[in-house]
């Protein structure tokens, strides 16, 4: 056990992945010789060779989906996008052909690939680099949607990503990188995919969040018990698709008071999903309106305002407050 | 200071072994069985004629949309030819020839373009990657299948195929590149039929060729005539024998035509001339092979007829056990098939939703026999 950043993490999980099983190798743009411009593939390339660790040219539809095709001979590829800003470029890549080789195929030809990439605010950086679209890829039937919200959680999720037998599209709140250390097993370690965790227990109210949200979430809920003495209870979804609405149903129906907080914009977003769950399969238990807190519905701004746009803990602390506060 | 010309690898070569009136050139004749020539025209004829019943069918309302592929019969099974089963094939949507020649089953074509999923069920064993629509987007996959054959240390060549207008989607160069800095063992087979949908060659692209677009990613292309099985044969066997050797990709541009519609839903008398149809016909793939079987003395008119006859039963045979097929497959719930390895909660919810109707709704519109 020692502490890593979730950076490390994820480098842990291909260091081990890549050593136990030769069809696992990576390819993106400077993960080789760079180890990427985040570092999380540093080193990988002296160790398993440019055979494995590939610095490809700056084509992104051909990462995905040449990633794709060797997929499809039996391969394990790893691919990365820089920055989630660029992902668009391979989008059909990913909604016309990973997602569907399966179904199209009839079983015979599978995408056991993953493609990982940085996405979210808070780090300063230029327009292209902060968005958080997983709607996208949530939205498309065939591919799952994987999102960690600490380097534990970052390790285990990319090694069951890996280890997936359909096309993993691995969402890395860059955010939160560099922001905290977590205790990460050296031994092995994987978590289910298309399961949530209920990161806090509480009785009064369910917050339902992922990725870089979830530690603002956590610190909110400790403000509402500080302030309130509200026992909020956080959901951290892990998997926004397929969606794990069980766990959050379980959970609603406990507190009968619901928020969802996210950083994607908010009209047609992930929270949209939770929510219509909750209104299908919940509703009578439900005391109040359920709340979306999430970034408006506007171009993702440039980082002198994005503090602004993301939840703040004083904002979800708000929109807890607003929905433990309305009378049934 | 100098200001002189770069040298780039490679020239752009035409190559035509087998003219238009079916006159050799003996020296550059490829080194194929007469067997197998016999099947080469076996398969193209096969080809055709399938082809003219899927439109038949078609326009009886029987079957969908399809893209018919008569006049491009030669550049596909002269490229096909040359490789073996243990290699693979990333189709687009017009490669009912190299279909053909690959074996794939007549009733799966059949089905696929009746609307169902099962027809694209690729057999075990088989390394033929299913029909891809959306224009260039299967290149990146047959590359990665290509790195992928390679990294494995194996011996196997990737083929793909695409027409003239998929040369100008990016899908395409990043394919192309990715191909050569890896050394891919991939043949690329460009079908330039002259036409996508309705926009003509020189106004996809003013390159003179398409052939010279693999120079610019370092690495060799071809213009063959593509209505020359043996042409695009010596082309495809050139590329597969550097692929297998380690030299990485080779772009072939087989120049032929779209002799009938881009596909059934397509009317091409709105941007082209029938002149420029007839002209082509001339040049007709299938006339011209016959000619010179018939004058190497491997076929004769009354060879030619048995086998119209045998091709014949063969396509009414597989439309027959289609149509039985298909009457069996009323289970609309294959759908939720396929889609992940398991099917999450939610997933199997909406199939019980669906399947409370029985699969009989939703049938009010469709045709009976």
């Amino acid at each position: 056990m020692s502490e890593r950043t979730m950076v490390e993490a994820l480098r842990l999980a291909l260091e081990q992945e890549m050593e136990a099983d030769d069809s696992v190798l990576v390819l993106g743009e400077d993960v080789g010789v760079d180890g990427g411009v985040f570092r999380v593939t540093e080193g990988l390339l002296d160790a398993y060779g440019e055979a494995r660790v590939m610095d490809t040219p700056l084509a992104e539809s051909v990462i995905v989906g040449a990633a794709l095709g060797m997929a499809i001979r039996g391969l394990k590829p790893v691919a990365e996008i820089q920055f989630s800003g660029f992902t668009y470029l391979a989008f059909h890549q990913l909604e016309s052909h990973a997602a569907r080789i399966r179904w199209r195929s009839r079983g015979r030809f599978t995408a056991p690939m993953v493609v990982r990439t940085p996405y979210g605010a808070g780090v300063r950086a230029l327009e292209h680099h902060s968005e958080s679209r997983e709607a996208y890829w949530a939205h498309t039937p065939g591919l799952k949607t994987v999102i960690p919200s600490g380097p534990r959680s970052a390790r285990a999720l990319l090694v069951a990503a890996i280890r997936d037998p359909d096309p993993v599209v691995f969402y890395e709140p860059k955010a939160i990188y560099r922001a905290f250390r977590e205790e990460v097993p050296d031994e092995e370690e994987t978590l289910p995919i298309g399961q949530a965790a209920v990161a806090r227990e509480g009785a009064e109210i369910t917050l339902v969040t992922w990725g870089a949200m979830l530690k603002r979430t956590l610190d909110a809920a400790e403000v509402l018990a500080d302030e309130d003495g509200v026992a909020a209870e956080v959901i951290d979804v892990r998997t926004v698709s397929p969606l794990d609405a069980e766990t959050i149903a379980v959970s609603a129906r406990k507190t009968g008071r619901v928020a969802v907080v996210h950083e994607a914009p908010r009209s047609f977003g992930p929270g949209a999903e939770v929510v219509a769950r909750l209104v299908e399969k919940v509703f009578w238990w439900l005391e109040a309106p359920v709340k979306r807190i999430t970034a408006p519905d506007v171009i993702t701004p440039y980082f002198a305002r994005e503090q602004a746009y993301l939840p703040a803990v004083e904002r979800i602390v708000a929109g807890a407050r607003e929905v433990l506060e309305t009378e049934a | 200071m100098p200001r002189e010309r770069i040298e780039i690898p490679y020239e752009v070569e035409w190559l035509q072994v087998l003219d238009e009136d079916g006159n050799l050139d003996e020296e550059r004749m490829p080194d194929v069985e007469d067997d197998e020539l016999l099947a080469w025209h076996r398969a193209m004829l096969l080809a055709r004629r399938f082809d003219e019943r899927l439109l038949q069918l078609q326009r009886q309302g029987r079957i969908g949309t399809f893209a018919p592929v008569k006049g491009q019969e030669a550049a596909q099974v002269g490229a096909v030819a040359a490789i073996g089963e243990e290699d693979w094939v990333v189709p687009s949507f017009r490669e009912t020839a190299a279909a053909v020649w690959r074996g794939v089953p007549l009733e799966g074509l059949i089905l696929y373009n009746a609307g169902y999923n099962e027809g694209a069920a690729v057999p075990e064993g088989r390394r033929d990657l299913p029909i891809a629509i959306p224009v260039a987007t299967q290149l990146p996959a047959a590359v990665g299948v290509a790195y992928g054959a390679k990294y494995r240390g194996s011996d196997e060549v990737v083929m793909t195929f695409f027409g003239d207008g998929a040369t100008s989607e990016g899908d395409f160069h990043e394919s192309m590149n990715f191909a050569k800095v890896f050394e891919c063992p991939t043949v690329f087979v460009c079908q330039n039929n002259q036409w996508a949908i309705s926009i003509p060659r020189e106004d996809q692209t003013k390159s003179k060729t398409l052939a010279q677009k693999a120079l610019a990613h370092g690495f060799p292309g071809i213009q063959v005539d593509g209505n020359d099985p043996l042409a695009v044969h010596v082309a495809a066997k050139e590329a597969t024998e550097r692929a297998r050797a380690g030299e990485g990709p080779t772009m072939i541009e087989c120049v032929t035509y779209r002799l009938s519609l881009h596909t059934t839903a397509d009317d091409p008398s709105k941007y082209r001339d029938e002149a420029e149809v007839e002209e082509w016909q001339k040049k007709d793939p299938l006339p011209r092979f016959q000619r010179f079987l018939e004058e190497r003395d491997l076929l004769s008119g009354e060879g030619v007829e048995s086998l119209e006859e045998e091709l014949a039963a063969e396509i009414e045979s597989a439309w027959e056990s289609a149509r039985e097929t298909m009457d069996e497959l009323d289970d609309p719930l294959v759908m939720f098939d396929h889609v992940y390895e398991e099917r999450p909660p939610y997933l199997e919810e909406q199939r019980e939703e669906l399947a409370r109707f029985g699969g009989a709704v939703g049938r009010e519109g469709e045709e009976s026999e």
